[in-house]
């Protein structure tokens, strides 16, 4: 089957009821925002707002209830993760873990690790980061060379993990790593743990500043930290096949084109009154990008309903997303005259200013355009 | 017959119809001719009757399934004006007059290119006043889009009389165009993989250079969001959405993609694609054409832009959701 086609996202009325009430919501305690600060959506660290969306029952949405999660569907929770985005809250406390942290423990956690860590990610508690990338280990994440050592009654884990986002505010770790064999299984021999990040010895954790001089990556350093046996997620030795289904929830948002949506309303606000068809013809291109966006990313949600795995379709998502976005900035260069600043007291120059530093990112985090293709290409038979 | 049945009984037919005649049409095409008895055994089959509501005539099959007989034929690049009397029987069935008898000419407006002009039985135009309903109208001019098909200039008579119709006749036949397009570019995809797997160069298939997977990649990604903003339209015109908007999408989307389309896959299959003798150009040749039709690419991306700055900021994101 060589063309892709996406199922058709139901028109889903308890969703589009659920979406009046979210927007309401944000209006509300967002009111406060800035344009430059809404822009910044995807690391914007906000504990208190993570809670408020826990108490409202928005996060774990599709969870058993058993485990503080609300039964509720995938459509219902693409609604509360779109209008947060579109609105730009601070999203940094809690998406790790909603998104793709708590969707795998619920998948291959131990009864113990679902019912002490998921209440608490429900509730906009608990924060996840995500331990994956190495200095020699990114694109290439089979050749991870951070190891746990099998002890007496756990692991002693050495090793450094690199990028990883928000480990200076994150309660927990999904570490891959290294658990028996050498670097040349590749694959084989690879495991998850679940790293108290709180309560664990020998872990240092130094930040990484990014080009636009922003703090929200870090390098993790594990030197004989001891794991007890009980962190091991799912099986010993299946890390591989863990990863790649964590990476599918990373990768089946509408977060992969909706991270520059506020220079793009901002864009809209600063050509009001322009009668010129340059940008009209800019921005009716723009506009059947997105609403396509989100009918394609609709319909990953739809697999995800029905229990199938979207790996192929999310990857076309996320880069035609990662296109998108980063077309963006160009844009809008050229239909309004603007150098570029944050300080900037126009909001769509600060914000411009904003995407053009973090533009380089899109194409690379959550798995590069390259690897993605990749992916595409092998779901196309090619290799 | 339960209904499903018969959306994919028709299916079928029209599957083995263009199959069947699928030479016949080409040849009779290339020469500038008609291919009689594939038109016949269309008309036969009752494909030209799949949009019309059952108490119209029709079969009464939901509006998705009938449209996605119009996808197919872009699937075969059917060089037949099927899609336009599809909708125009939609059109006539919806403002009250008789159903189309033959071919139909759809003229989006007075002096528009029809497609197949020459060929067509009934014509149907678009005026201020509504929809009109012709018989065999004379051809004004003769000319060929870049396909090589038919579009002619006819002598409407003057007049701005005419019937309500449900829907926009320039929306209907935007409509097709975008999911012939869709159609064609699923072919298209198709035919690039077939390609690149069975050529060998440097002692293995193309498929297996990293440089061919990632520009099949981003052609995959192109069909994809195509196929994604046709199904959109159609939705919309099944459900009776803002068929504009939706449409406006769709065209802008899809004509975009066929551009970016064509070139990867003109690029992939190298000297070969760029000759009569491979079925690519039938394909890529009439995306080009279509992109225009019925409504320029242009024509709708500046109605939608005009909607996405008339919206402004506070208003864009409510409209881009209720689309
Ligand atoms: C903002 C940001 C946040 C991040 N957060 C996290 C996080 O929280 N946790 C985490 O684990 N990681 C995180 N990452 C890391 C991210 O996953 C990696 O950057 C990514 O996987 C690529 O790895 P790399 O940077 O080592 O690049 P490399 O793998 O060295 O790639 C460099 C270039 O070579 C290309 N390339 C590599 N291999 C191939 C190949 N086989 N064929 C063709 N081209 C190839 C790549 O596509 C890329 O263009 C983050 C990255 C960024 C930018």
């Amino acid at each position: 089957m060589t063309a892709l086609r996406f199922p058709t996202p139901p028109v889903h009325e308890a969703a589009e009821t659920l979406r009046a009430e979210v927007r309401a919501f944000l209006t509300d305690v967002l009111a406060d925002r800035s344009p430059l600060q809404r822009a910044d959506s995807w690391n914007g660290f906000d504990r208190d707002f993570s809670r408020k969306l826990g108490q409202r029952g928005w996060l774990g949405m599709t969870w058993p209830k058993q485990y503080g999660g609300h039964e509720r569907s995938a459509f219902e929770r693409y609604v509360v993760v779109e209008e947060t985005l579109a609105a730009g809250a601070p999203v940094a406390a809690h998406w790790i873990a909603d998104r793709q942290s708590g969707p795998s423990l619920l998948k291959y956690g131990t009864e113990e690790q679902k019912q002490t860590i998921l209440p608490g990610i429900a509730a906009g508690e608990t924060v996840f980061c995500i331990g994956m990338s190495e200095p020699d280990s990114g694109s290439d994440l089979a050749a991870t060379r951070t190891r746990a050592v099998p002890v007496d009654g756990g692991w002693h884990v050495t090793g450094t993990k690199l990028w990883t986002t928000g480990a200076h505010h994150a309660d927990y770790m999904i570490l891959f790593c290294r658990t028996s064999g050498t670097a040349a299984d590749r694959q084989a021999g690879t495991s998850q743990l679940l790293v108290d990040l709180k309560a664990t010895d020998g872990i240092t954790i130094r930040p990484i500043i990014d080009l636009a001089g922003q703090h929200h990556f870090n390098e993790v350093h594990f030197e004989d930290a001891f794991l007890p046996s009980s962190a091991l997620i799912g099986t010993e030795g299946a890390g591989w096949e863990q990863v790649m289904s964590e990476l599918a929830f990373e990768r089946s948002g509408p977060e992969r084109f909706l991270s520059s949506m506020q220079l793009f309303i901002e864009l809209i606000g600063a050509l009001q009154g322009s009668t010129s068809e340059a940008a009209e013809l800019a921005l009716g291109r723009l506009t059947a990008h997105l609403v396509t966006l989100r009918r394609l990313s609709r319909g990953v949600a739809a697999m995800l309903e029905a229990g199938e795995n979207p790996g192929t379709h999310a990857a076309i998502v996320k880069d035609l997303g990662a296109t998108f976005e980063q077309e963006l900035g160009d844009i809008a260069r050229n239909l309004v005259d603007a150098e570029p600043d944050t300080a900037s007291t126009s909001d769509f120059i600060a914000v411009l200013a904003h995407n053009t530093g973090n533009s380089p990112s899109f194409s690379l985090r959550g798995g590069t355009r390259e690897i993605l293709r990749g992916i595409i290409a092998r779901g196309l038979g090619l290799r | 017959m339960e209904l499903n049945d018969v959306g994919a009984m028709l299916a079928d037919t029209a599957e083995r119809l263009f199959t069947t005649h699928g030479d016949a049409i080409e040849g009779a095409g290339r020469d500038g001719g008609w291919a009689d008895a594939a038109w016949a055994a269309i008309e036969e089959s009752g494909l030209p009757l799949a949009l019309v509501p059952e108490e119209h005539g029709g079969f009464g099959i939901p509006a998705t399934e009938a449209l996605a007989l119009i996808r197919q034929t872009g699937r075969h690049a059917l060089a037949l004006p099927l899609p336009e009397t599809i909708v125009a029987n939609a059109a006539l069935a919806s403002a009250g007059l008789p159903l189309a008898e033959g071919p139909v000419g759809l003229a989006e407006r007075a002096n528009a290119r029809v497609p197949w002009g020459r060929f067509a039985n009934t014509v149907v135009v678009a005026t201020d006043g509504g929809l009109q309903r012709h018989a065999d109208l004379p051809v004004a001019a003769e000319s060929t889009n870049v396909a090589g098909h038919p579009r002619d200039q006819l002598s409407i008579p003057e007049g701005n009389a005419g019937a309500a119709a449900a829907v926009p006749l320039l929306e209907l036949g935007a409509l097709a165009r975008a999911l012939q397009m869709a159609g064609a570019l699923e072919r298209v995809l198709e035919l690039t993989v077939e390609h690149v797997s069975s050529r060998v160069q440097f002692g293995r298939p193309l498929a297996k250079f990293q440089a061919i997977q990632q520009e099949l990649a981003k052609l995959a990604g192109e069909v994809a969001a195509a196929s994604a903003a046709a199904d959109h339209a159609a939705d919309a015109y099944a459900v009776g959405g803002d068929l504009t908007f939706a449409v406006a999408v769709a065209r802008t989307r899809i004509g975009e993609a066929a551009s970016k389309s064509t070139a990867i896959a003109h690029q992939l299959h190298g000297a070969i694609g760029f000759t009569r003798e491979h079925a690519l150009h039938r394909f890529t040749t009439a995306l080009w054409a279509w992109r225009d039709e019925f409504g320029t690419q242009r024509h709708w991306t500046l109605a939608l832009g005009k909607r996405a700055l008339s919206a402004g900021r506070d208003c864009y994101w409510p409209m881009v959701v209720a689309a």
